[in-house]
């Protein structure tokens, strides 16, 4: 199987993404500049965190007509596994390959901190090696983390079971106090209907590793890895 | 040549973190009676263009296409 970690003008977390695939997980990856189009023999998709064009206009808008989006929409039609981790998630949501979209930071701060996420849905393909309401810690770093979805949408993603984590503390518990940038209903990542595209807030990539203090986002890419390989 | 000037605002119904916090530094330096801040973006268009309906068509595009979210945004604009 093989990653592909896309690389937009101002993305940052590309190489951090790379390095855990490569050196942690020992798995195939490849960099790939936002015009390229030749994706297929990929299995799973990274948009990375960071300032794709500055943030410019908003968050992901102008990333989203890149070349590669083109054929990403394809890759997605096709089953293959997109995750969009913080400024990817943006993207992704620009894209309208998730429903919703993001707004400043309740407390206009850019907020760059460790948190805990709660797993609301272990049956996809990004959390298939956790445990049912499993807690990880992992860092979030954004000014515009803030999800916001109509109320007609939020039902729809109860519905589908398509919130995937929620802000919550240390034991697991989601309520407003921990939620550090006023995301509706504790929202930190969410999956498509088809359940093939997951965007977070969190970056798993920076806490892959024990130096980091956290090793909870390898079960993440771990699970990526778990259901490509044995087909799940 | 035309001119369009695009305002893009937050919907009135959402929360808008900047407006706040702007209306809280203006009741700091004693403006008491700021019922409501907004922030938005105008952006400034030079379009080739001596139809005005086509101008105005073409800006509507525009916006929908790139310059607001739907999602989240409202826009207007005028055409000079």
């Amino acid at each position: 199987m093989k990653f592909g970690v896309v690389v937009f003008p101002g993305s940052n977390c590309d190489q951090d993404c790379f390095y855990v695939i490569k050196n942690i997980l020992n798995k195939p990856v490849e960099y790939l500049w936002h015009q390229s189009t030749e994706i297929n023999n990929f299995d799973c998709i990274i948009l990375p965190g960071g300032f794709s064009y500055g943030d410019y206009l908003r968050a992901g808008a102008i990333a989203r007509f890149s070349p590669i989006m083109r054929s990403i929409y394809d890759f997605v039609e096709k089953g293959k596994l997109v995750i969009g981790i913080c400024n990817g998630f943006q993207i992704l949501l620009e894209a309208g390959l998730l429903s919703g979209a993001m707004i400043r930071n309740e407390n206009c701060r850019f907020i760059c901190k460790y948190v805990y996420i709660r797993v609301e849905n272990t049956n996809t393909p990004f959390t298939n090696l956790c445990k049912t309401n499993q807690v990880l810690k992992i860092p979030i770093a954004h000014n515009e983390g803030n999800y916001y979805i109509d109320t007609e949408g939020l039902e729809e993603l109860k519905k589908n079971n398509q919130i995937v984590f929620r802000y919550c503390d240390k034991s697991g518990e989601v309520s407003k106090i921990h939620n550090p940038n006023g995301a509706i209903d504790n929202i930190s990542g969410i999956i498509n209907k088809k359940g093939n595209v997951l965007g977070l807030m969190p970056h798993p990539e920076r806490s892959s590793e024990k130096l980091l203090s956290s090793t909870d986002g390898l079960l993440i890419f771990k699970s990526i890895i778990n259901w490509i390989e044995n087909k799940l | 040549m035309v001119e369009a000037e695009i305002y893009i605002t937050l919907k009135k119904d959402l929360a808008d973190p900047q407006g706040i916090t702007i209306k809280r530094a203006l009741e700091a330096l004693g403006y008491k009676n700021v019922e409501k801040v907004g922030m938005g973006k105008l952006i400034i268009i030079n379009l080739n263009c001596d139809d005005k309906i086509e101008a105005e068509k073409q800006i509507r595009q525009m916006c929908e296409r790139l310059l607001a979210n739907p999602i989240i945004e409202d826009y207007s604009f005028k055409i000079k």
